[in-house]
């Protein structure tokens, strides 16, 4: 399960940025194409954190939806998995949205 | 699990060097939890008044892994070395390819190779019978290697100019799509046993592929496998990605496969970039 390791990635870069503070809310982004399971992450993050000055925040999960646009008819069209198959029947697609995974913002005390 | 903090990851990775006459033992490296996990830190005055602030962070998760691959593709573009990272489910017939890969190309290009697996140096045991060097990494629990745990393995290994390092990654469709490792190229390995459709069930592992080897094709008589349906597969979850069919215990295609890393090779390391995983705006591509 990679979500153990993304979690440890998430905790040991936000103890790096930490002088003495505790964290109350950590905000991330985990786009519904990043190949990470919000839920698992939840799931390994109060052990990752515990003993941490992130033991015991709450985790905020934006979820941004997978967006592409066909290079052959240029429509933007939603996209469920990386199986990227423009309604017009081209394949060459490009995902505009989706794969975030990234680290937006903490409250600290 | 790691004792300290009971991440399953990085928990008790070792590297060991599998010489000739391997009584082999393991070396350990430290696997850094130098940030954040010592005694939490005190609360500031803060916490009397109870006020929080927001403070802006924007920054990659992977980012230190990615820092660390940039490094080992940086230190593999000077030596001119070229790095592959083999990825499969168990029994694809990994192991078996880099054996027969290594006697094919027989010393042009040099060869060697990384092992990963969960434990044992079975298959670097393996890999050092034909002649070539190997260093066996085992992640514990961890199911993929990370950038730096080749970054130890490539010191470890030392491989000389203008030579291909062969990494065989821990077997798992899912996990190591997603860690970058500094390498060239990636090539995801496929056996016929395995399902045609298993590129529209695991597109992340498919989509992150330079070169596909549907293997054990000398099995497709006693199968009911349809090597075209699984390229059209392919093709849904990675327009670019080649497939190449191949035969590691037969030899059929191992040929196109070696003069696939020659050319590589002598074409010059670090084409790759580095792997792309933010919304990918301009130049995302549904791979
Ligand atoms: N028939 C056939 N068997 C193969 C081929 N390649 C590997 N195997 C067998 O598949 C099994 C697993 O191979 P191994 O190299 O250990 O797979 P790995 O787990 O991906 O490293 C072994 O029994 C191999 O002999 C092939 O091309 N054809
Ligand atoms: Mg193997
Ligand atoms: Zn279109």
């Amino acid at each position: 399960m990679h979500e153990m390791a993304v979690t440890q990635s998430i905790v040991d870069a936000v103890c790096e940025r930490l002088d003495g503070a505790r964290v109350r809310v950590l905000a991330l982004e985990i786009g519904t194409l990043s190949g990470v399971v919000p839920d698992a992450v939840r799931f390994c993050f109060d052990l990752a954190a515990e003993g941490t000055p992130l033991a015991g925040a709450r985790l905020e999960i934006a979820e941004p939806p997978g967006l592409a646009r066909c290079r052959v008819c240029e429509a933007e069209f939603r996209l469920d998995d990386l199986i990227a198959l423009c309604p017009c029947g081209s394949a060459d697609v490009g995902i505009i949205s989706g794969r975030e995974l990234r680290i937006r913002s903490m409250e600290v005390l | 699990m790691c004792a300290t903090c009971g991440c399953s990851d990085p928990a008790g990775t070792r590297i060991t060097q599998v010489t000739a006459d391997t009584a082999a033992a393991p070396h350990l490296h430290d696997h850094g939890h130098g940030n954040g996990h010592g005694a939490g830190q005190a609360g500031t005055a803060d916490e009397d008044t109870g006020e929080t602030r927001t403070v802006l962070l924007e920054q990659q998760v992977l980012a230190r892994n990615d820092r660390l691959a940039g490094a080992n593709r940086e230190w593999l573009g000077t030596r001119g070395v070229l790095a592959v990272n083999l990825m499969s489910s168990p029994g694809s017939g990994k192991t078996t390819l880099l054996e027969r890969t290594i006697r094919e190309l027989a010393g042009r290009p040099p060869v060697s190779v990384v092992e990963g697996d969960q434990e044992s140096l079975i298959d670097a045991q393996r890999v050092r019978g034909t002649g070539c060097a190997a260093v066996q990494i085992n992640t514990g629990a961890g199911c993929h290697l990370d950038a730096g745990m080749l970054g130890s393995a490539l010191r470890e290994l030392d491989p000389p100019p203008r030579s291909v390092v062969l990494i065989e990654n821990v077997g798992n469709l899912v996990c190591p799509a997603l860690f970058d490792l500094g390498e060239a190229h990636r090539v995801v390995i496929m056996s016929v046993t395995e399902g045609a459709d298993k590129p529209l069930k695991y597109p992340h592992m498919f989509a992150a592929a330079d070169l596909v080897l549907l293997n054990k094709v000398d099995l497709l008589p006693h199968l009911d496998f349809d090597p075209g349906f699984f390229e059209s597969s392919v093709r849904r979850a990675n327009p670019r990605a080649e497939v190449l069919r191949v035969s590691a215990t037969g030899g059929e295609g191992i040929g196109i496969w070696c003069e696939w890393l020659r050319d590589r090779v002598t074409a010059g390391p670090g084409e790759r970039g580095p792997a792309r995983r933010d919304s990918g705006a301009a130049d995302g591509v549904a791979r």
